[in-house]
């Protein structure tokens, strides 16, 4: 058995999902992030039933990409779970009546139902199941109430077929049904929403987003640093080290296994940046440099996603980014993007021309650093001084803009307007941040984790082949003259397509001037995606276009290298 | 008695309420903001603008909406004169 669960974007419905299944999920505030779907099971009565989570739509005929999926799946269900916003309720309707002309049973989740009351909203349950025809159950997703109601009333699910002959009849019909089962309560503006309203304004926006990024940039710091300083550094250092230096004892100090797996010693110590062994820099870099990181962006994401704040900066960058040939909301996979590069560019799938998907996957793969490299970034560069990790930044981002004006005149096609709903702040349950936290971290674990091991290796075996001497002869003309670096650096640089942490990892042991360290890393956060990415633009783009973004990246990063190396 | 204002969506004040008479736009757009509860004889408040020709940010319902600059000129409103 198939259910589906059906809803407009913004209702809870992720949430809703995670309550069915009790398995973990994404549940965001902005449309767009179900548009690959989720799948769970659970149990009804003796049954296994499959519940498959459908991509937010408000209409069964499709605009966006994202809704024709939704259209497509409901082919394939044998009962629709449709969630409904209480507090937009006319809106809502207009999925559901399209829902009931199916042939499939369906059943209606009234959801934020709580929120309904501070609106001044009474809505008159048995009323709107009488005239819909079918069950409605009212929920309150974040708290699990009415959950176990919605369960029990699954096998009276009815399939009325009310069919209309155009879409002015059936907003005629819904008019009715609202008229009939909801009053509203006059009351005053909640600081909720004067808030709202204050961020929407361009001068109180600006000054909102002013605040949001900075305290944003703050938290990450703050809880990044915290976990390095008071979690990870004392374990390696206290615990990690001693046990390294036995092994190192025991395997005789050198030799091939021995700078494999805990690799060269510095000083007659591990050093985690430049030992380069399995189980020194191969652990360190995914564990102690960048997870940190990881965890402490992926919290300050989590929660401005939640709190339904990205779809306001959109609104406020707007105009920006029309000069690139984007809109909006392409800021929102760009944000991604700075936590890893491979869901930013999956989430270019919200946009709706290939050539707005094209730019943005572009731009974020020369422009937008992941985290892990900027971890990498901030604690090697960030040695000579913090004005060094600023000059990588604003190259960064000067590139990015510039690039996008020219490819907003070269690229063909259209790119649309803006057009998006801005859900109302709410704050989400910590319960819920903290589900979707662990979902990726525990991903970047799993998926970084191996590479960067493998990387290590690979790099270890390289070098006692003398593979990168062949390598670095070849490449010295191009980086010595145009990039002024040694030519060891082709060496990071070529690993950079594995991993771009360890990568600058690998600058470390190179003893390289500021002005190289900002050279090469810049270079290496422009000049290709890593691998993953890799797969991910041939998949969204097609290996055409995939192959166009490598050819800019590469000579992008190789101008603003050059640029670097006669101005600093 | 003075008569009824029409006017577009980017040429209202902020704060101020209208009624949408029509949309000048072809049936992709229509439906785009019927689907956001935007049709024809719906109340709308707009809340802003930003600068240079920026989205435009309205209240229909319970539902904020932000649509983009050409497209708040394709809207067309109706304020009944002040009382």
């Amino acid at each position: 058995m198939k259910i589906l669960l059906m809803g407009n974007p913004n209702v809870g419905k992720s949430v809703i999902f995670s309550r069915l299944t009790g398995t973990r999920t994404i549940a965001s505030n902005y449309p767009g992030t179900t548009v690959e779907f989720i799948k769970g099971h659970m149990k009804l009565g003796q049954e296994q039933a499959e519940i498959i989570d459908v991509p937010g739509t408000y209409t069964l005929e499709p605009t966006s990409k994202a809704e024709e999926v939704a259209a497509e799946m409901l082919k394939e269900g044998d009962l629709i779970i449709d969630v409904v916003d209480a507090t937009n309720l006319e809106r809502n309707l207009n999925l559901t009546l399209q829902l009931l002309e199916k042939p499939v049973p369906v059943i209606v989740a009234l959801n934020m139902w709580d929120d309904t009351r501070h609106r001044g909203i009474n809505i008159d349950v048995a009323r709107l199941e009488e005239l819909l025809g079918v069950p409605v159950v009212s929920t309150v997703g974040v708290t699990g109430q009415g959950i176990k109601e919605l369960v029990s009333h699954l096998p009276e699910a009815a399939a009325p077929q009310d069919i209309y002959s155009s879409s002015d009849e059936r907003w005629a019909k819904i008019g009715d049904i609202v008229s009939k089962v909801q009053s509203l309560i006059h009351r005053h503006h909640t600081w909720r929403e004067i808030l709202e309203d204050a961020s929407s304004h361009p001068v109180g926006g600006i000054a909102t987003a002013l605040l949001v990024l900075g305290a944003t940039f703050f938290v990450i710091r703050f809880v990044g640093e915290g976990i390095i300083n008071y979690v990870t550094d004392p374990l390696f250092n206290w615990l990690w080290t001693p046990l390294l230096m036995k092994l190192s004892l025991a395997l005789g100090s050198s030799g091939f296994w021995h700078d494999i797996l805990v690799g060269k010693l510095i000083d007659g110590n591990v050093d985690y940046f430049q030992s380069f062994g399995l189980l020194s820099t191969g652990i360190y870099i995914p564990l102690a440099a960048v997870l940190p990181y990881i965890i402490a962006f992926y919290f300050a994401l989590g929660i401005l996603e939640d709190v339904g704040y990205l779809p306001r900066l959109a609104v406020l960058i707007d105009t920006l980014m029309h000069r690139l040939g984007l809109h909006g909301y392409a800021i929102i996979p760009t944000i991604l993007g700075l936590g890893c590069n491979v869901p930013a560019v999956m989430a270019t799938r919200i946009l709706e021309s290939r050539r707005e998907r094209f730019i943005a996957a572009t731009l974020i793969s020369i422009g937008i650093p992941c985290a892990a490299l900027q971890a990498m970034i901030i604690g090697l560069v960030g040695q000579q001084g913090i004005q060094y990790v600023a000059i990588v930044y604003g190259s960064l981002f000067i590139s990015w803009i510039i690039i996008g004006l020219i490819l907003n005149h070269t690229v063909r096609g259209f790119s649309p307007e803006l057009i998006i709903e801005m859900p109302p702040y709410r704050f989400p349950p910590w319960r819920v941040i903290g589900e979707k936290l662990w979902l990726r971290v525990y991903s970047f674990i799993k998926e970084a984790l191996p590479i960067v091991l493998g990387a290590v290796l690979v790099v270890n075996i390289l070098y006692t082949l003398g593979v990168f001497d062949f390598i670095a002869n070849i490449a010295a003309p191009v980086l010595s003259g145009l990039l002024g670096l040694p030519k060891e650096s082709v060496v990071a640089l070529a690993i950079g397509f594995l991993r771009k942490d360890v990568a600058v990892g690998m600058l470390a042991p190179l003893g390289l001037t500021a002005k190289q360290l900002v050279i090469s890393t810049t270079v290496l956060a422009m000049v290709f995606p890593c691998v993953a990415t890799f797969v991910i633009l041939a998949r969204e783009l097609g290996a055409r276009d995939m192959l166009k973004a490598t050819g800019i990246m590469i000579a992008a990063a190789l101008i603003v290298g050059g640029l670097q190396n006669l101005i600093l | 008695m003075s008569q009824n204002t029409q006017l577009t969506l980017d040429q209202m004040e902020a704060g101020q309420t209208g009624t949408v008479i029509q949309i000048l736009g072809g049936r992709g757009l229509t439906r785009r903001l019927e689907a956001l509860g935007v049709r024809q004889g719906k109340e709308v408040t707009k809340i802003s603008s930003m600068l240079f020709r920026g989205p435009v940010t309205f209240r229909t319902d319970y539902t904020q909406v932000a649509v983009g600059f050409g497209m708040a000129r394709k809207i067309l409103i109706e304020i009944a004169p002040s009382a």
